[in-house]
């Protein structure tokens, strides 16, 4: 069972209290957009094998919405933090890092 | 390579079997082919087959990370329909499952296909008209199927439970010709086949790069050396985002685990697959007499083939209020398959922005029915070069052109 804290409520909450809702840090195209970065935006994922930043939803908690950093291979959470910023804290890359040596960091 | 008869199980017994030659052999790598295929899985290895039946393609290696047939092939529920409500799935779908009827003759290879019937409940009035609808839509494709009300369902399943009451069996989209096989049984027999072309199936063999020039595949790097090939093709389901990272393009895929279980072997208690979407549970009985249940996928990205433990709780709640003999059966097996799903839940099989490099992925969580129509169509693709015949809808241009396959509404969940 999948473990996480919530950074809102402070509750640790297993995933049957939460919903998990893909890739985070996905930038919306802008009006502007041509076909290959609206495809991008909407459908393209990196699916990566090893750490995955995700957007979950605390849904029979709080209700509020953050982000995870996960190990899609061994299910290993490194760390939560707000939704509200666009890219992962430096502390938690930090701490990825130091754990996956052979990791390539976050890219967007 | 010496056919598999009852005369040959005569002739062998005079020497204790002792004289059985390798089902398929054991190459060393060669430095160069024609066509490489990556993962030796049943639609890899499909692919392969019908490169060197319907083209006379057989300079070609199969890579294999791990053994043959280990991934999805081996850890499906063997559940073969063709009931689909879109016309370029029902297309692919009808042509693999009319390619498993005699799959077993065509490869002197026993798959032990059993057309014993497919059954999907309506258990929300909102699936009977889905099935209602699907019912028509196959009919005008040629797909026999009907739809049935719960006496008939009932007659064809007697130890269901139609009154519920939490999920009433109200009907069902009846597949006769549906049915399952022998999983595992597939995979070598096409394994033995391709073998048999003379065609390289290389296992252990990790690929660690693709190589390229010019946006043009050159070759691969593997744990067993370095080798040229003139075309690629990615077969490597739940590992395909991972694959076409190295190959330099993205996939619009998401791997989730999804699992399956098997009680202990009881007497025969049910001849037909029932399928239940609603409460994401399928059962069938083995023919050692294991009742095999699938259930649904976990919510998040997971490349760990171990679910989660709650959406078997889901599932075998559900099912034993519909069949409620379960009840008292213990599990003796559960296992995870990564599966690649995309967002309109149909596969992709495609050419890629790399040339000479093709893709088969995204058959999700209902693979293995596929096989033989997938091997055909990835097939016609690479040899021709061409998005053309039961490929021609499953590029994956469909995604930026707005040309989904809808077949998540059709099914309603994990099909």
């Amino acid at each position: 069972m999948l473990n996480l804290t919530c950074p809102n409520c402070g509750i640790t909450a297993d995933e049957t209290d939460l919903h998990c809702d893909g890739q985070a840090h996905i930038a919306r195209s802008g009006i502007n957009a041509n076909d290959d970065e609206l495809e991008n935006y909407l459908f393209m994922r990196d699916n990566p094998k090893g750490v995955h930043f995700e957007r979950w939803r605390h849904i029979y908690g709080c209700g509020k919405w953050f982000n995870a950093a996960r190990c899609t291979t061994t299910l290993e959470v490194f760390g939560t933090y707000s939704a509200q910023t666009f890219t992962p804290p430096k502390a938690l890359i930090n701490k990825i890092k130091k754990k996956r040596p052979n990791w390539e960091g976050f890219t967007k | 390579m010496s056919r598999y008869s009852a005369f040959a199980i005569a002739k062998n017994a005079f020497s204790y079997h002792q004289g059985w030659e390798r089902a398929w052999a054991k190459p060393e790598i060669k430095k160069e082919y024609d066509v490489v295929i990556v993962g030796a899985g049943g639609h890899g290895l499909a692919t392969a087959y019908h490169l060197g039946k319907n083209y006379g393609i057989t300079n070609i290696a199969i890579i294999e990370k791990g053994w043959l047939g280990g991934g999805n092939t081996g850890r499906n529920t063997t559940i073969i329909r063709s009931n689909y409500l879109q016309d370029p799935s029902a297309a692919i779908y009808e042509k693999a499952r009319s390619l498993y009827e005699t799959m077993s003759q065509d490869l002197n290879y026993n798959v032990m296909f059993s057309p014993r019937g497919v059954m999907m409940l309506a258990q929300t009035e909102a699936e009977i008209r889905g099935y209602k609808r699907t019912a028509h839509a196959n009919k005008l494709q040629g797909v026999k199927t009907e739809y049935i009300g719960p006496q008939k369902v009932k007659e064809l399943c007697p130890i269901i439970e139609l009154s519920g009451p939490r999920f009433p069996v109200l009907g069902a989209l009846w597949q006769p010709r549906g049915g399952t096989a022998r999983h595992d049984a597939v995979a070598w027999g096409y394994a033995r086949a391709c073998s048999d072309m003379g065609m390289d199936i290389i296992q252990q063999c990790e690929v660690t790069a693709v190589t390229q020039n010019n946006g043009k595949v050159t070759g691969l790097q593997t744990t067993k050396g370095s080798l040229k090939c003139k075309k690629l093709g990615i077969v490597v389901a739940g590992n395909s985002g991972h694959l076409a990272n190295m190959a330099g393009f993205r996939l619009p895929l998401e791997s989730v685990s999804l699992q399956a279980l098997v009680s202990e072997p009881i007497k025969p208690c049910m001849d037909v697959v029932v399928m239940a979407n609603t409460v994401h549970g399928y059962m069938s009985q083995s023919d050692k007499g294991e009742m095999v249940i699938g259930g649904g996928t976990d919510g998040f990205n997971n490349y760990t083939q171990r679910g989660s433990f709650h959406h078997l709780e889901e599932t075998v709640r559900a099912l034993i209020e519909t069949f409620p003999m379960v009840s008292r059966l213990k599990m003796l097996r559960h296992w995870g398959g990564i599966v690649d799903v995309t967002g309109d839940r149909s596969p992709i099989i495609s050419k890629t922005p790399l040339k000479g490099c093709f893709i088969n992925c995204g058959w999700g969580t209902g693979g293995f029915k596929a096989i033989p129509g997938s091997g055909w169509a990835m097939a016609e693709l690479m040899a021709k070069d061409e998005q053309i015949g039961l490929a021609a809808e499953f590029g994956l241009n469909r995604f930026q052109e707005g040309r989904f396959i809808d077949e998540s509404v059709a099914a309603g969940v994990a099909h």
